[in-house]
């Protein structure tokens, strides 16, 4: 969307679903290198689908998810619901330093720079005191902070997150908000699906709107308006029905 | 039992050649088979060595049919059904709305009512039971060959695909969002399994070789916190087993196989009651009040 930067990703008429039935449809435009982009929108809305698209996970209907000058291997990605198992006999060191995986890949060994990385990682997060500890000791707020040291490894120049504050404590949220900034500082790409309306407008200088088709795509001031909120929602009801619509919470405008 | 003193322990190996050859045997089992039953449990997959048990019969049935009771034939035949069995179950799974543990159990059912049949028609119902139940004190050279040369190969494998492996089961999204590691350690972790379900079959059978996989590995769960921990707590359990099994089936003069896995069992009842790490009496004691940080967890 923007003139000046070079874009990063390109979507082409893009089509996405499952076993053939479309879920978000005809999304056209880029991502520029260095945009904080808030993906908003309904639940069912496309959110997950169009972040899993350019991590190469489904394949477009139609259209095309372009990667401008990236790999793969270039994004970072923190899917909604990770099925990490918190019983699982594994360090919350040993988990944040597999964020190192382009460096040292199957073979190679962690070194005593990279325990320095992953020590300064979870420093960032808060939690150095918990790099011994069985990860199963650790709150979803302190798990999903480990996750964010595992994402700072990676060091990678397209960031998606999936609904990264869901379920967290206000604490963690804001800590995160600010490594989320620092990225932004770093030049790094950011797109990250979110349901917070107020935590987009303060942080988030781009938004796109989604709800089964793109409904408005741009800054955050002018994009985040009431009338196409109202819009998504309303797209919300065709598909869901006025009694799905009517049990969940509307979105804050 | 009428001598209980230290030498009991050891004398029956010193005096048989047989009893030598039977413990070699399980404890070069004990190396291969524990690990994988570790990574079994910690994807979940607790019950998929079961399974593969059963898609092993028809092939070494067929093994058998071909050349008799010949470890090679048999071993070969059990080896590329349960290799069948994984790369078709592997298949519909991506291809057709079916979940893993669905087409899995559908080509294993089909594999063991062939097995079954092939062994009623053409052999006796004491073949069935020998590939069923295996005979672990008439372990030859070539048997005793193969058992190790498979705990050597799995070993090795496993020491090669360890780290993608571990991320494979504790948080696979992750991997392949890093590499394309994750199908090739999926695929060669099925082959291991196929592989020590073979190697084993000889001298426990079948079905009870998965007793010496799984048991010590969920036994060791109680014990230790890391993978690593687990896999040595693992074997060194299965260690034991077989050693006391293989003595108690000497001394008392019952079948050894079921001897080793019950054994492995009962150390899997005291793990479970007794485990440092969540077994059951840990957790009913009444305990003093936790650090601070620990209560944030909680």
């Amino acid at each position: 969307m923007s003139g000046t930067k070079p874009s990063l990703v390109a979507f082409d008429d893009l089509t996405l679903g499952y076993d053939g039935v479309p879920v978000l449809s005809g999304v056209s435009g880029t991502i520029a290198e260095g945009d904080l982009l808030a993906l908003i929108g309904p639940n069912g809305a496309g959110k997950s689908t169009l972040l899993k698209a350019m991590m190469g996970e489904i394949k477009p209907l139609s259209g095309a998810v372009r990667l401008l000058g990236l790999k793969p291997s270039d994004i970072a990605y923190l899917p909604q619901r990770s099925d990490i198992d918190p019983s699982f006999p594994m360090s919350v060191f040993d988990c944040v330093a597999m964020g190192l995986w382009r460096e040292i890949g199957v073979f190679g060994g962690v070194g005593r720079a990279g325990r320095e990385k992953v020590m300064a990682a979870l420093e960032t997060v808060g939690l150095a005191a918990f790099a011994r500890s069985p990860i199963g000791s650790l709150s979803g707020g302190q798990l999903q902070r480990s996750l964010f040291a595992r994402l700072l490894l990676q060091d990678a120049p397209l960031i998606l997150l999936d609904e990264p504050f869901r379920a967290i404590d206000a604490e963690t949220v804001e800590n995160l908000l600010t490594l989320i900034e620092r990225w932004h500082g770093e030049g790094r790409t950011i797109v990250a699906a979110l349901h917070d309306t107020r935590r987009v407008r303060a942080h988030f200088p781009k938004t796109l709107i989604v709800a089964r088709e793109v409904v408005a795509w741009g800054p955050t001031k002018e994009v985040l308006t009431p009338a196409n909120l109202g819009r998504s929602d309303q797209e919300r009801a065709a598909w869901e029905g006025p009694a799905a619509h009517a049990a969940e919470a509307r979105l804050p405008a | 039992m009428s001598d209980l003193s230290p030498y009991a322990l050891i004398q029956p190996f010193l005096d048989y050649g047989f009893m030598r050859r039977s413990l070699i045997g399980c404890l070069a089992l004990s190396i291969g088979a524990p690990p994988i039953g570790v990574f079994l449990m910690l994807r979940r997959m607790s019950l998929v060595g079961d399974a593969m048990a059963h898609a092993i019969l028809p092939g070494a049935a067929i093994g058998f049919l071909i050349a008799g009771l010949s470890l090679f034939a048999m071993s070969l035949g059990g080896f590329i059904t349960g290799l069948t069995v994984v790369l078709l179950s592997g298949v519909v799974t991506r291809s057709t709305i079916l979940k893993e543990d669905a087409s899995l159990a559908s080509f294993y059912l089909l594999s063991l009512a062939l097995g079954v049949m092939i062994v009623s028609v053409k052999g006796s119902s004491i073949d069935l039971l020998h590939v069923l139940f295996g005979s672990v004190l008439a372990l030859d050279d070539t048997a005793l060959l193969l058992v190790v040369s498979i705990a050597t190969v799995s070993t090795l494998v496993l020491a090669l695909i360890y780290r993608p492996l571990v991320l494979e089961c504790f948080d696979s999204d992750f991997l392949r969002s890093v590499s394309r590691a994750s199908l090739p350690t999926h695929f060669l972790f099925l082959v291991l399994l196929v592989l020590n379900l073979v190697g084993g079959f000889q001298a426990l059978g079948t079905l009870m070789v998965v007793g010496i996989m799984l048991l010590p590995a969920i036994s060791a769960r109680f014990w230790a916190v890391s993978v690593a921990g687990m896999i040595a707590a693992a074997v060194v359990l299965a260690f034991l087993a077989s050693f006391t099994g293989l003595l108690l089936s000497y001394h008392f003069d019952i079948p050894s196989g079921p001897a080793i896995i019950l054994t492995a069992g009962g150390f899997y009842l005291l793990s479970m009651l007794l485990g440092a790490r969540g077994g059951a009496v840990v957790r009913l004691m009444p305990r003093r009040p936790r650090g601070q940080a620990e209560q944030v967890a909680t």
